[in-house]
């Protein structure tokens, strides 16, 4: 193999370089040897995604179709009690003659991403006209690669007259461009009072060495990072790096001392229902979830030092063959009744607020309309802060490189 | 001609599984360790060039935890082996007509996808569940005891995934033994256990060693278990290998921490077969 | 297999309680291999409320039951389970015993070439294998689905099939299809004459250890699964918002349905057992 290094600043140059007659052989075998996977792991492709420079006339010359394909994580829509409906979309059906596939194929966002960037890399379409994707890397890695498409908000006017503020201009999507919540969750602190033994306010709580051992960290670096900050009294959608490192430490301090058990991703919520763990980070709606099916000890609690709060956003992937329909399954959606549907099945954090008086008077549910987990309490929201979001791969290298060496060991 | 088809005839047996092996195994998979060598990033793209430093970026920041996933495997390996032989060779001896139903259902937990498995599992072995809690009550161990957040969870997950993979291979290589062989060798030496060891283990080897195949191999590299029913200090190879893929996204480090995994167990099958002393790997029985 | 090894063995009382000792163990290990599977089927029973299983007893019912198939995603990614499992055990059996045929019976150049691509296709992390697959379907345009999926499973299966055929295949005796090639048989009739009868217990082996390969793979199916969803995919994306008791009855049904095979296989053996004595 001979020595073949392209040259400085041509990140292409490999891939065309296969087209050009002066490799030597070797060259070419390698060449023929790599080059898909780097292609499709990379931004390489042929088709470049961002060949659409006038989006207006782009959206303008769009025809109304009657087809919208909804890629969503399962169980993430209200469901009849046969498991066979969705009230939701039929009743979107029945209004707007658009029949909906519902796909449930988002298992999480690191492999549905890793699923689904190399078919947009490589110019193909991904087949959804939305997905459902949790503000965090992968969004701001689609958004980077100019693979969403941005909105077109006058088709949306629902959004504006409906949506809470919590959900409003995010801080990785200034001026919702190109995303929607679906819904959103806290992390805070579960735990369980009849083995804490006290009630929990405080996420120096995490670090109480009489809990040594029936800790639960999340082994998410987005999550865990976040939290360190919180305990210091940073705020985490605004840190640097230095901040990092200070959070990186408290963390590794907390492992050292042997307080935690493990660093769980969703299954932490079997660990704290067994009893294994104690106390621990912990999604609002999985609290809910738990208490409503008979593990009624288990408490929520937005620490007094502030929580993380996520959402899950819906976007349209480019190459969608059906836009406007997802913009009218948005509008629909953000509509007190419809999110109010879907709130009383899903219990997570509902984005439009309105939906609370729908489900308390139309629905007749006061347990959820009336959970602070599920409507958390403006006093709630203002203790909530978003993940940093991240401005470029080596931004989000740096974090990574300082958190996952606490959670890998 | 007959000599001509017989000098063909190896060539024309492996044709298709070599077509469809060099398909859809190495040349993609070729393809995906060559970035190995790459430098670049998920965003710009990358340059092929010969940059060897992801290996001892990739050697000197986790060689614990190769280590730890070859002990891991060593050990799950052997107590899958010991677990497993005597329901083999029970099944091979004695299963009667019923050999093929008693393998049927040591591979029905797999229908049941491991997500559940783990979960009952997760249930089961809680601090305060059906084993530890009762065990607790008795006084037989102190209240502090777990499982679950331990290696040895790890393991025990390991040895209960790989049971069924041991105990295939085995049967399959036990049941072919001509029971006069095991007759003969009762009459012949004085004790079951000489009888064992010389004729039964020796004529068992091939099973054994397709289960090292099968059960070290998958162990070493696996990732699950380490996740859901470790706790700090047991993350596997496997895990950072899923992490620098999906989370960080350092392809070119999953890819080199790939090969030199692969490059690992390639030595340690060869280390078994030559333990063995034999020159072609799975036919030294023969 | 053959009649000789009918012939009863072992008739020393001392080897008849060893006998009697190895049938409880290998029942012992059965019975523990299904404990989880008991704790399932025990809670398929519970109250779910809000749909979601909790592993705490609420009270009976049969609630879930009597929807078990509504769940149309699920039902659909059962049935696509149940199709890959069969498809990539048969497909891999048909490539690999020939394969591992050629690799026991002749020394041939790229032998040991072979036995390394094997060994790596076992070896090969499940993300690498299962991003190279999706690379290479991309760039061959071919739509993920049903049939990429398929195409992975026997690409990891083959070599499983090739190393349990291959562990049945060395060290038998030779002399009967050579035997066979002396009486003036083709190969292929001294195949399926002779070598097949005999490999059959490592292919029914390679087959069993292919579908539960296959029906439990995770990482590489999501890659190459496009929009198309198998059981283990549905299941493990449902832990996010909590699963659905119908996961549990599905599962159960599966595994009744399972055992129900097992037992009828064994009643039909019996059977014929007491006409042959009769």
């Amino acid at each position: 193999m001979s020595k073949s290094s392209p040259p400085e600043g041509q990140n292409l140059a490999f891939l065309r370089g296969l087209t050009q007659p002066r490799l030597s052989r070797s060259d070419f075998m390698r060449g023929a040897a790599a080059s898909f996977a780097a292609m499709a792991l990379s931004g390489t492709g042929p088709a470049d995604a961002a060949t659409v420079t006038n989006w207006k006339a782009w959206w303008e010359a769009q025809k109304p179709t009657k087809e919208f394909i909804f890629a969503n994580w399962p169980l993430y829509i209200d469901v009849t009690s046969n498991g066979k409906d969705h009230p939701s979309i039929d009743t979107f059906t029945k209004q707007t003659g658009i029949s909906v596939t519902y796909d449930e194929v988002i298992q999480d966002d690191p492999s549905f991403y890793a699923k689904v960037a190399p078919v947009l890399k490589s110019g193909q379409p991904t087949g959804y006209d939305m997905m459902v994707i949790t503000d965090g890397w992968y969004l701001t890695e689609l958004l980077l690669q100019k693979f969403l498409v941005p909105l077109w908000r006058e088709k949306v006017p629902n959004f504006n007259k409906y949506a809470g503020a919590s959900v409003k201009n995010p801080s990785y999507d200034p001026g919702n461009k190109h995303t929607m919540v679906w819904q959103s969750g806290l992390t805070g602190i579960g735990y369980n009072p009849k083995l804490t033994k006290r009630e929990i306010t405080s996420l120096d709580d995490l670090w109480d060495p009489a809990f040594a051992g029936h800790i639960g960290m999340f082994s998410d670096t987005n999550e865990i990072g976040s939290f360190g900050m919180l305990k210091l009294g940073i705020n985490p959608t605004t840190s640097t790096p230095a901040d990092w490192t200070k959070a990186a430490a408290v963390l590794q301090d907390q492992k050292d001392k042997k307080l935690v058990r493990q660093y769980y991703d969703q299954s932490y919520i079997n660990a704290l229902q067994n009893g294994d763990i104690w106390i621990t980070m912990a999604w609002s709606g999985d609290i809910y979830q738990a208490n409503s099916k008979g593990y009624k000890d288990l408490k929520f609690v937005v620490p007094k030092e502030g929580c993380s709060i996520w959402h899950d956003n819906m976007c349209i992937p480019v190459g969608a063959k059906n836009p406007l329909s997802a913009l009218a399954w948005m509008n629909y959606y953000y509509t007190p009744d419809v999110a109010g549907i879907i709130e009383d099945y899903v219990n997570y954090i509902c984005p439009v607020p309105g939906a609370k008086d729908y489900i308390l008077n139309v629905i007749k549910d006061p347990d959820v309309a009336n959970s602070p987990l599920v409507f958390p309490p403006q006093s709630s929201f203002a203790k909530t802060h978003e993940f940093r979001a991240f401005k470029s791969y080596a931004e989000y290298q740096t974090w990574v490189n300082t958190f996952s060496p606490i959670v890998e060991s | 001609m007959r000599r001509l088809s017989r000098n063909l005839a190896p060539y024309l047996l492996s044709l298709p599984s070599w077509v469809y092996l060099a398909v859809f195994f190495v040349i993609p998979l070729g393809s995906m360790l060559g970035l190995a060598l790459a430098t670049g990033d998920p965003l710009d793209g990358y340059v092929m060039s010969d940059n060897f430093s992801e290996f001892s970026l990739a050697f000197s920041q986790y060689h614990a935890e190769f280590l730890r996933s070859f002990i891991y495997g060593a050990i799950s390996t052997i107590i899958t082996l010991i677990i497993a032989f005597p329901v083999a060779y029970w099944i091979a001896f004695y299963g009667g007509r019923n050999k093929s139903t008693y393998l049927f259902l040591l591979v029905l937990p797999f229908f049941v996808t491991f997500v559940i498995r783990v979960l009952a599992w997760e249930f089961i072995l809680s601090d305060q569940g059906f084993v530890l809690g009762t065990l607790k009550n008795l006084g037989l161990i102190p209240q502090t005891a777990h499982i679950l957040s331990t290696q040895w969870a790890v393991i025990g997950g390991l040895v209960y995934n790989s049971l069924a993979y041991y105990v295939l291979p085995l049967y399959v290589a036990l049941e072919k033994i001509d029971r006069r062989v095991v007759q003969a060798a009762n009459d012949l030496y004085a004790t079951p256990a000489i009888a064992f060891t010389r004729v039964i283990i020796p004529l068992s080897a091939p099973g054994i060693f397709a289960g090292f195949l099968l059960v070290f191999v998958t162990n070493v590299g696996d990732f699950v278990n380490a996740f859901i029913l470790g706790g700090p200090g047991t993350y596997m190879i496997g895990n950072v290998i899923q992490d620098s893929f999906f989370d960080n996204q350092n392809y070119p480090l999953a890819a080199a921490l790939s090969s030199m995994l692969m490059f690992l167990l390639m030595i340690a099958i060869f280390l078994y077969a030559k333990a063995f002393g034999t020159d072609t790997i799975q036919d030294y029985a023969a | 297999m053959s009649t000789t090894m009918i012939m009863p063995i072992m008739r020393r009382p001392k080897m008849e309680i060893g006998r009697r000792l190895l049938a409880a163990y290998t029942g012992l290990v059965i019975i523990y291999t299904m404990i989880p599977i008991a704790v399932m089927i025990v809670f398929s029973f519970n109250i779910a409320p809000n749909g979601r299983v909790a592993l705490k007893w609420l009270g009976f019912t049969l609630a879930a039951y009597r929807h078990a198939f509504g769940i149309q995603d699920l039902t659909g990614a059962l049935i696509n389970s149940l199709i890959i499992g069969v498809g990539s055990a048969v497909i891999s059996i048909i490539l690999g015993t020939p394969l591992a045929l050629a690799l026991t019976r002749y020394n041939y150049r790229a032998k040991t070439t072979t036995d390394i691509v094997i060994f790596a296709d076992i070896a090969a992390p499940a993300v690498v294998v299962g991003a190279s697959l999706l690379s290479l379907f991309l760039e061959l345009n071919i739509p993920r689905g049903l049939i990429t999926i398929l195409i992975s499973h026997v690409a990891f299966n083959v070599a499983f099939a090739v190393v349990v055929i291959r562990a049945r295949m060395t060290g038998l005796d030779r002399s009967l299809d050579r035997a066979a090639a002396d009486l003036g048989a083709t190969p292929w009739v001294a195949f399926w004459s002779v070598t097949m009868p005999l490999i059959l217990p490592g292919i029914v082996g390679a087959g069993l250890l292919g579908f539960a390969m296959s029906i439990d793979d995770l990482i590489i199916t999501n890659f190459v699964a496009g929009q198309t969803l198998t059981f283990p995919l549905w299941v493990y994306g449902a832990t996010k918002i909590g699963t659905p008791p119908q996961v549990f009855v599905l599962s159960t049904l599966i595994f009744a349905g399972g055992v129900g095979l097992a037992v009828i296989n064994s009643l039909i053996n019996r059977r014929a057992d007491r006409r042959r004595q009769g």
